[in-house]
């Protein structure tokens, strides 16, 4: 095959620079932007330079948004909540639909599917009604229970695929063999299927931690329950935003997704759902 | 035999599978099936706060016949094509930039990720500076190269915060676009592109009569699902304009949402709900109509 000359070089490596900028831009600039002191900032027009650049912001950004410390904690433990409840229902489901076979099971994974297409947006209305009722609103549940609802199709179809990867006759052996369902839960299918639980694990969780706005605005009005992404997104309509800080805290806000994304070795699971989903999708 | 009648007693029992698919199908029946119901009763309702009573069609009638709702719905599908247009030719230039077999196209890879992965409301306080008026850095290179004469908010203005709106959800959809398409691109047999370049074949024939029919069908998928996703979105307008100025990108998402529970008018919503879930099912049904015959058409070589 021709391999590219200097010239093709150098064209396809500027326009992947253009590329990246523009998927980076928004994130380099709320990082530079985190780093300068507000007077820069309130420039106009824009500064492109700063000689004082420190993480002050960082520092003071815990006074400006008293409640910060909070608010990750929130997300987190909303995202944690989430993610682990939604491994438990998904479990036993995406074993039976990798393992057996039974009326129905073609067309309730399209319906699952389908469910995917429905935003909580649409289904806000009743679920508020229901809350209220229940009394759940501006609570840590109003925000995890439908929060689950959405995670529950995707990881489904993940975990199947997983379960799916394992092979029958293992299990067939052992049964055989005299071991009875929960010793081959036990011994075969739990140590054997750990790679894709963290795999569907981290998908449910960054999912989660994704979604919790929506959910936090409508069923939550009470500050000591909100996660970051609303607790920020109320300092941003005040008179004068103090940028640098709402930019530092967005970045700490997003650190624990980004974070993941590069030490849990997520580049692989990465490529391992975009195969699967590839696979779901087609 | 008796191994053989013994494995069949482990494969085939229905009853076990229903009961362990039967949590998460009582959780979603629950929380996603029921909802559905209760909002196409609702819509049939003038419910609010403080009671309901049944009104027939008359939420339908009113919404059908005011000239702001048939904006809204025009408004929304030129948004949605603009944003899903957009969004497929960009992921496609860059997964074709990424494919490309250079030195660093690994890390390359894993710095598109973050739009994709981050929260998407934090994803627009970052989007929210880089749009203000006065202090943000697009207004900025704009008054020192001379295009703005002065500051301009471009949230402000109906047709900037329109475009505005639709560059922000670009942004957000790009990469798992690429993503998609990159996979694709890599699953197109490399024998293909060796017999053409014996033949021949320029770089630019390669991928017209190569790569991009053998793409197409993630192409068309990929078209459906962001058609649906942009339909969903709800986020990015809401946190950059909540709508305004002046309506201008009210999608039927937002004004769902506003007549739902910013007025506490649930039965009005509720029926704006039930269109949005008319044409989703559409979309849906569509979507699965195709998986369906792509499905077929693997299956049969």
């Amino acid at each position: 095959m021709d391999k590219y000359s200097f010239l093709e070089k150098i064209f396809i490596y500027s326009c992947i620079f253009v590329f990246l900028t523009f998927i980076l831009l928004p994130f380099v600039e709320m990082f530079y932007a985190s780093l300068r002191p507000l007077d820069h900032l309130f420039r106009s027009p824009y500064q492109f330079y700063s000689d004082d650049l420190s993480f002050w912001a960082y520092r003071e950004m815990w006074n400006t948004v008293p409640m910060l410390g909070r608010y990750i904690f929130n997300s987190f433990f909303l995202a944690s909540c989430v993610s682990i409840i939604t491994l438990l229902f998904v479990i036993p489901a995406a074993y039976s639909y990798a393992r057996f076979n039974f009326p129905f099971k073609n067309s309730s994974l399209y319906i699952l599917l389908a469910i995917n297409m429905f935003s909580g947006a649409v289904l806000l209305i009743p679920l508020y009604k229901v809350l209220r009722t229940f009394g759940l609103l501006n609570s840590y549940e109003a925000m995890i229970v439908p929060g689950v609802a959405f995670l529950i199709p995707t990881s489904i179809w993940l975990l199947k695929s997983y379960f799916e990867k394992i092979p029958i006759d293992l299990e067939e052996a052992a049964f055989v063999d005299g071991a009875s369902r929960v010793q081959i839960l036990r011994h075969i299918i739990a140590p054997l299927s750990t790679p894709g639980l963290v795999v569907v694990g981290i998908y449910a969780f960054i999912g989660a931690y994704a979604q919790q706005f929506l959910f936090a605005i409508t069923f939550n009005q009470k500050k000591e329950y909100m996660p970051i992404p609303s607790g920020l997104y109320e300092f941003i309509g005040y008179q004068s935003v103090k940028w640098n800080e709402m930019m530092a805290a967005s970045l700490v806000g997003i650190a624990p997704t980004i974070t993941m994304s590069i030490f849990s070795n997520l580049l692989k699971s990465f490529s391992y759902l975009c195969k699967v989903s590839w696979v779901i999708w087609i | 035999m008796k191994i053989k009648g013994k494995l069949r007693s482990y494969n085939s029992q229905t009853y076990l599978a229903y009961a362990l698919i039967a949590p998460a199908a009582i959780y979603i029946l629950l929380i996603v099936a029921w909802p559905v119901v209760e909002t196409i009763r609702l819509s049939f309702t003038n419910s609010s706060l403080a009671g309901e009573d049944y009104v027939g069609f008359e939420n339908y009638e009113k919404m059908l016949s005011s000239k702001k709702f048939n904006k809204i719905v025009t408004r929304t599908f030129v948004w949605m094509f603009f944003s899903v247009s957009l969004k497929l030719f960009v992921g496609l230039i860059g997964a074709v930039l990424l494919n490309a077999s250079l030195r660093g196209r690994s890390i390359f890879r894993v710095l598109i990720m973050p739009p994709w992965v981050v929260p998407i409301a934090i994803g627009m306080l970052g989007w929210l500076w880089l749009y203000n008026g006065y202090f943000g850095i697009i207004a900025g290179v704009g008054m020192r190269t001379g295009i703005l004469d002065g500051p301009f908010g471009f949230l402000a203005y109906k047709q900037s915060a329109f475009i505005s709106t639709i560059i922000a959800d670009v942004w957000v959809g790009t990469p798992m676009v690429t993503v998609f398409f990159l996979a694709a691109m890599q699953g197109v047999p490399r024998d293909l592109y060796e017999a053409a370049y014996c033949d021949g074949a320029s770089r630019w024939d390669r991928f017209y009569k190569i790569t991009l029919p053998q793409i197409t069908p993630v192409i068309i998928t990929m078209s459906i699902l962001s058609a649906i996703w942009t339909f969903n979105s709800f986020e990015i307008i809401w946190i950059l304009t909540e709508g305004g100025p002046r309506g201008a990108t009210t999608t039927l998402i937002i004004d769902t949402y506003k007549q739902a529970l910013g007025n506490y008018k649930f039965g009005r919503g509720a029926a704006r709900a039930v269109v949005v879930m008319i044409l989703l099912t559409l979309f849906a049904g569509f979507y699965l109509a195709l998986l369906a015959r792509i499905n077929k058409k693997i299956s049969h070589g």
